[in-house]
Parts: structure tokens; C-alpha cells; sequence
């Protein structure tokens, strides 16, 4: 059968019309986030070469002077390394925690719809609340710290300075960490146990695997994508730690519990080194950029389950 | 376009004939004028006193509108960079002048008030203590005025010392050192301290800086004018603190605990001194669990250190002032005029919020009704008699140096760092700041 020419042309002007359609709907968003994301990104970019107190125009060129500066600064070094640390007490402690407690809560344990709104919590509390409920849990005064309070009944044990203490501060910090965002990821592990097949485990069971084997060869390779997904996401978090740790210390007592963000706020903020700080948002970013290509790299098995 | 320019002249002409007829039967209706003015007193009473003050102004003044932002310190400090970055300064702000002034006015940001000060014979000008004046000058130019000067010294709870036994206050650094240990074998916390703020810390040791090196040495340093931080004195005066610092003195925790916890465990009478500024009998109290704080609240000056270049009157601090931005019209000056005159500085003085600095504003401290504490009158006396008056090292410097000096300081109360390298960290970061 022969098509009119007076039908076609329409469809293709209907092509045209669709993808305006699209491009209206997404231009909103897209413009928004060119204004406030890439925009101001790229006078970071600009600022970061400058020497520059945040009065007036930039003009006191340094070129690569801030950055020098930044990877030479111990302390800069030093807000590397306790994120470093941080990221690996993370993958350490806090995933295969909150994947033990996903798989208990997840499964059999009787009351488990109230533990799992209990281990949830910590995580819909906002993180300046959290600083604040520490601060005072940890306070060295027993009469007022509660954890103190707990300590000084044990027969031969002081009260501790905890936030006050240079050796303890960035073990305070992950406690409260973890206490924070395991939820999050038992949250993550409970969908993804959802999505695995009763019939496999089934299957594997009559072949006599036991609880441990089952978990071993079963529920943990099947997960792998959702394990990957929390790993990324605490990386990425640890990386960019700002909120509690500057509640809680700002970065203190004499930098032992600095972050990259908590280096970047003090200098851009508090010292208004803007020049400075846009250089060290940047540095934050690239390494932010590597880790992420780096797990792209990593990941391209495809998920056990859908084969995507 | 000759016409044109012979019309415009003419036309001119009749214009000033016709407002120069009238003007001496009805003065022209003023022009309005908005002024924006910007403070950081979020509390009552001195939030309910300045907008009291503005009130009484704009009945005064009908064509005159004063709008007020009050904002949180911190909140304040990035707010106000922001509107600098966009060139438009609020008319009147608040400011602690030193360091973070002269960056405004090198920016070009505030307005040249000296005409006004020295106008009718300065008279204006004459009415404050000069050492206040002065903290708001850059170059011989004022570009603001302060209303609240005062200086930091130790605060110390009575009944604490007589239990320890200690009859009067320390009059040198070595008394104070034996006070503290005496404080401690009876069993009491010496001192309270807010290192998570390491400003309160770096007060301790500037003050030490201040008696040891005097104020020729510390100028030659800070306003790189041939003088060093590595110079022998300010090695002393870290010397001074470690000895301080090695017979443990402050609270459990000092390290991680805020000014305001500070203020808190001295209020609650958990330690026995504190070197605070004039703030220090309204934080204690309202830091305290009963809201009361100290009973027996008393003051001594920072004490003489022997051999030291400088002098025990010498004095330490700070305090608060009006900027004016550089588009404040006139009439924001001559408000400002109105808030600094000796009735109103009496009544800021009376409601307990600032130590005044004109000419009789102190009588405010001692009228009947005052709410001040009985030791501003100290303050006061002992700052009106200071020779050299120093604002806080923090300030004076630009914040890129301020934050610098806290934070090398700092290292010496967790036994980081000794003095030599602490002096040789404050060295090394003036000479990045300044560059040279």
C-alpha cells in the first residue's frame, strides 16, 4: 500500500516536535544545574589560581602556588590520611556489620520489623543532631557523659577525655560514623536479599550446604552488586565527611581528626582564604573523579543476577 | 547647542533663585534615606537596646528609616563577605576592627569618617578613650568608631581561692604558678579552658607575649616592620605557658571543649579562674545550670612577668564598633553620632552589654539601676589607664593569620609542639602571609 507524502511529513515534523518536547522538559533542570553546579565549578577553577580573601576582585595571580601549597601542607596530608582511614574502617567494620545484621533482620529473627526500624534510625536523625547527642555522650565530665558515667563503675577505669584527646578523637568519630550510616547499608543489603531466588537457596540446601556455606556461596555472590553499591557510596561519603566531624570537633584538638572538608571550610570560611579553599574543593574533587573512574574500571562484571 | 546651554544655565539660575527665596519660610521636606545596619547583639537586652535607640532616632528624624539585620556571629562574618563580594556593604556594620577592617577598607568597601570626627573642633573625636579610636583607624583615617571596648583579663571565683587558701590575687606569673598549685592540692580545677576554640588559648600566651615582649617587639613582628616571631621573647612567652601547661591546670577534656563550655564549667564553679574578656560575667552566668553563676566574682589584671619588656598595665583586648560601608549616606553617620554619645553609651553601659568607651558613658556602670557587673567598673578603670592597648593578636592580624597563630598555639597545650617550634610555625606562616 502506498503512503501519501501528505502523511509523512507530519511524522517527521512529529519527530522534531518530540524531542523539543523533551528538550523543554529537561531544560529546566539542565539550566539549574549548569548555574548552580558546573558554573560555579568552573570559577573555582578560576579562583583557585588566585591568592584572594574574598573582598573585591581576584587579582593577585599565584598560578599553581595553592596547590603546591595544599599537597605540601601536613595538614592537608593529615586530613588525607584520617579519610583514608576512615574509608577503611568502613570496609572493614561497617559493611560486613551491616550485612550481618541485614541477613539476621532480613530473615529469621523473631521481631525483626522492629529491630530494622531501630537500626534505621540513627540514619533519619539529621547529622548535626547526631554531633550534638554525641558531644554530650562523650562528655569527659561522668555527671554529664554518659558513656564516662558507664566507664567510672568498672572498678579501675578513669573517666576518658574522648573528643578532648588526640589519640582517641578519630575513634570517637568512626563509632559515631558507623552508628550513623550502617542502617543505610542494612537498608541497601535487605532489598538486595529480597531479589535473590528462595528456589537457589532451596536448591543448595538439599545439596546439604549448610548456614554458613549457604552465605558463603549463595547470598554473598549474589548481593555482589548492592555490596559494590555500598562500598561506592562509603567511599564517596568517608571522602567527603564534613558535617559531623566539624560538629562534633572541628577537625580538632590540633588537626588529629581533620577531614579534606573540614580543611576546606576552615581555611575558605574561617580564615577566608576563598582563593585557597576553591583550590582544595578541587583537589577533593579530582580525587573524588579517580576513585569513581577507578570503580567504573573495576566493575564491569556483569550483576550474577539480571547479567547487566 | 549653545541655546541649549545658555537655557540650561538659565534655567539653573531660577532654580536656586526660587529655593533660595523660599528656603528661609519652609525648609525643603529632607529627602527620605533608608539606612541598613547590621549587628551581632542576637540577645536581649542589647538587641531590644539598639532597636529602642534606632526608634527614638526615626521619630527624631521622620525622613530617616533604619532597617536592622541581626545576625549570628558566624553567620554574620560569611554573610557580610558575601555582600562585599558583590560591592554592596550595609551602611552601618558591626566590626572588631584590626586585621579583617583594613582587608575591608584596602577592598575599598567602607567610608572615610575622619571630616566628621574632627569636625566642630573633634569634638566628636575627642569624646572617645584614644586607644579605642584608634582600633577602628587605618593610616591615621577612621573608618568606623567603637561603642564597646574592653580587655581580657583573669576572671577568678572568691570562695574557690579562700578555700585554697590563697589571700590576694597573683601579682606575678611565678604567684600565679604557685596559686595553681595550691588550687590543685585542695583539690580544685585551676583553670578553665575552650581549646576547641583556640582563641582562648592563644590568650593565655599573647598576653605572656605581650609582658615579655612589649609592644615595640610584637609591632616589628606582626606588622613585619623588621621584627620576628622566632625572636627570643616569643619563645619565652611559650616557655612561660608550658610551665603553665606542664602542672596540668585546665579541665578534663579543655581540648575539645567550646568557649561556651568553658564559660560553663567556670559558671558552675568547677574551676577557679579563667582569662576571659568582659563578656565573661554574662557568659559564666548564662553558661551556668542555675543561670547565676560565680557568687564571688573577682578580677586581677594579667600579672607582671619578671624581667619582661612590658608593663604590667599594659593592656589586652577588644571589643565592638560601628563600620560605616561606603555608600552610608550621611545621616547613617550622624545616627552613629547619636548611638556613641555619652547618654546612650551610659545606657549600653547600664544594661550590662558593653564597657563604654566616651567620656561619660562609665557613669552607666554605677548608676543605681545598672545591671553591669561590679568588676566592668575594673575594666573600665584599668583599660582607661592602660598606655599601650593592644587588641587581640587574632584580630589585629588579618584571619589568615589569626587562624594561623591559634592553631600553632594550640599545639603547645597537647604537647604537640615546643615553644621554639611553635615560635618558628607563626614565623614561617607571617612570612607566607605578608610575603616577607
Amino acid at each position: 500500500m502506498e503512503i501519501p507524502d501528505s502523511r509523512r511529513a507530519p511524522r517527521l515534523s512529529r519527530n522534531i516536535q518530540d524531542n523539543l518536547v523533551v528538550a523543554l522538559f529537561l531544560a529546566p533542570a539542565f539550566i539549574l544545574f549548569i548555574i548552580f553546579l558546573i558554573y560555579p565549578i568552573f570559577r573555582s577553577v578560576y579562583f583557585s589560581f588566585f591568592s584572594w580573601n574574598g573582598l573585591g576582585p581576584a587579582t593577585e595571580y599565584v598560578a599553581f602556588n595553592n596547590y603546591v601549597r595544599i599537597l605540601t601542607d601536613p595538614v592537608f596530608l593529615k586530613g588525607i590520611g584520617n579519610c583514608i582511614v576512615i574509608v577503611v574502617l568502613s570496609l572493614v567494620i561497617q559493611i560486613p556489620l551491616a550485612l550481618l545484621l541485614s541477613i539476621m533482620v532480613g530473615r529469621d529473627l523473631p521481631g525483626r520489623a522492629f529491630f530494622r526500624s531501630i537500626f534505621f534510625m540513627p540514619y533519619v536523625i539529621s547529622e548535626v543532631i547526631t554531633g550534638i547527642i554525641w558531644i554530650s555522650m562523650f562528655s569527659p565530665d561522668p555527671q554529664r557523659g554518659f558513656i564516662n558515667a558507664l566507664l567510672i563503675l568498672i572498678p579501675g577505669i578513669h573517666a576518658q577525655n574522648f573528643l578532648g584527646d588526640i589519640n582517641q578523637v578519630m575513634a570517637c568519630v568512626f563509632v559515631v560514623l558507623t552508628w550513623k550510616y550502617f542502617g543505610l547499608h542494612m537498608l541497601l543489603f535487605m532489598a538486595g536479599l529480597q531479589n535473590i531466588p528462595r528456589e537457589v537457596e532451596e536448591a543448595a540446601m538439599i545439596d546439604g550446604a549448610n548456614r554458613w556455606q549457604l552465605i558463603q556461596y549463595i547470598t554473598v555472590p549474589l548481593l555482589s552488586t548492592t555490596i559494590r553499591t555500598a562500598t561506592y557510596l562509603s567511599v564517596l561519603g568517608s571522602l567527603t565527611q564534613f558535617n559531623l566531624v566539624w560538629i562534633m570537633t572541628t577537625g580538632g584538638p590540633v588537626n588529629a581528626s581533620e577531614m579534606m572538608a573540614t580543611y576546606m571550610y576552615s581555611h575558605a570560611f574561617l580564615r577566608f582564604q576563598l582563593g585557597y579553599g576553591s583550590a582544595v574543593a578541587l583537589v577533593m574533587l579530582i580525587f573524588c573523579l579517580i576513585f569513581s573512574v577507578i570503580y567504573q574500571l573495576l566493575n564491569r562484571r556483569p550483576d550474577p543476577l539480571s547479567g547487566i | 547647542m549653545i541655546r541649549k546651554i545658555y537655557m540650561l544655565i538659565s534655567l539653573m539660575l531660577v532654580a536656586i533663585f526660587a529655593l533660595a527665596a523660599c528656603a528661609p519660610a519652609t525648609t525643603p521636606a529632607p529627602k527620605k534615606v533608608t539606612i541598613e545596619w547590621w549587628h551581632i547583639s542576637t540577645l536581649d537586652p542589647g538587641k531590644a537596646l539598639w532597636q529602642t535607640m534606632a526608634n527614638e532616632y526615626m521619630a527624631a528624624h521622620p525622613n530617616v528609616t533604619i532597617n536592622i539585620t541581626v545576625l549570628e556571629n558566624q553567620a554574620y562574618k560569611t554573610k557580610l563577605t558575601t555582600v562585599l563580594q558583590g560591592g554592596t556593604p550595609p551602611d552601618i556594620f558591626h566590626s572588631w576592627g584590626g586585621g579583617v577592617m583594613n582587608d575591608q577598607i584596602k577592598a575599598g568597601m567602607m567610608q572615610d569618617i575622619t571630616p566628621a570626627l574632627d569636625a566642630d573642633g573633634g569634638a566628636w573625636r575627642n569624646s572617645f578613650a584614644p586607644g579605642a579610636l584608634a582600633v577602628y583607624a587605618l593610616d591615621g583615617k577612621n573608618y568606623g568608631v567603637p561603642w564597646d571596648m574592653g580587655e581580657v583579663a583573669w576572671w577568678y571565683n572568691q570562695d574557690l581561692f579562700d578555700k585554697a587558701g590563697i589571700k590576694t590575687p597573683p601579682a606575678t606569673w611565678t604567684e600565679l604558678l604557685a596559686d595553681v598549685k595550691a588550687l590543685k592540692a585542695a583539690g580544685i580545677t585551676p583553670i578553665s579552658l575552650g581549646e576547641k576554640d583556640s582563641w582562648t588559648g592563644m590568650h593565655i600566651w599573647s598576653y605572656l607575649a605581650t609582658r615579655i615582649c612589649g609592644q615595640a617587639k610584637f609591632l616589628a613582628a606582626a606588622n613585619r616592620s623588621g621584627g620576628s616571631f622566632t625572636d627570643p621573647c616569643f619563645v619565652a612567652a611559650g616557655k612561660n605557658l608550658k610551665d603553665l601547661i606542664d602542672l596540668q591546670p585546665f579541665q578534663d577534656g579543655f581540648l575539645g571543649q567550646t568557649h561556651d563550655e568553658m564559660q560553663g564549667t567556670f559558671g558552675n564553679g568547677k574551676a577557679a579562674m579563667e582569662l576571659s574578656g568582659q563578656w565573661a560575667p554574662g557568659s559564666e552566668s548564662g553558661q551556668a545550670a542555675d543561670k547565676k553563676g560565680v557568687a564571688k566574682l573577682g578580677l586581677f589584671n594579667f600579672p607582671a612577668v619578671e624581667g619582661g619588656a612590658g608593663d604590667v598595665t599594659d593592656v589586652m583586648g577588644g571589643g565592638g564598633g560601628f563600620a560605616i560601608g561606603k555608600n552610608a549616606p550621611p545621616e547613617a553617620i550622624d545616627f552613629v553620632k547619636y548611638l556613641t554619645a555619652a547618654a546612650q553609651q551610659a545606657r549600653v553601659a547600664a544594661s550590662g552589654g558593653g564597657i563604654p568607651v566616651v567620656k561619660g558613658g562609665e557613669v552607666g556602670l554605677t548608676a543605681p539601676d545598672s545591671k553591669a557587673d561590679p568588676n566592668m567598673v575594673l575594666v573600665q578603670k584599668s583599660f582607661a589607664a592602660a598606655k599601650y592597648f593592644q587588641l587581640y593578636y587574632d584580630q589585629y592580624m588579618p584571619s589568615e593569620m589569626g587562624g594561623i597563630l591559634n592553631d600553632a598555639v594550640a599545639k603547645l597545650y597537647a604537647g604537640t609542639e615546643t615553644p621554639e617550634q611553635v615560635a618558628a610555625e607563626i614565623e614561617a606562616g607571617a612570612k607566607q602571609v605578608f610575603g616577607k
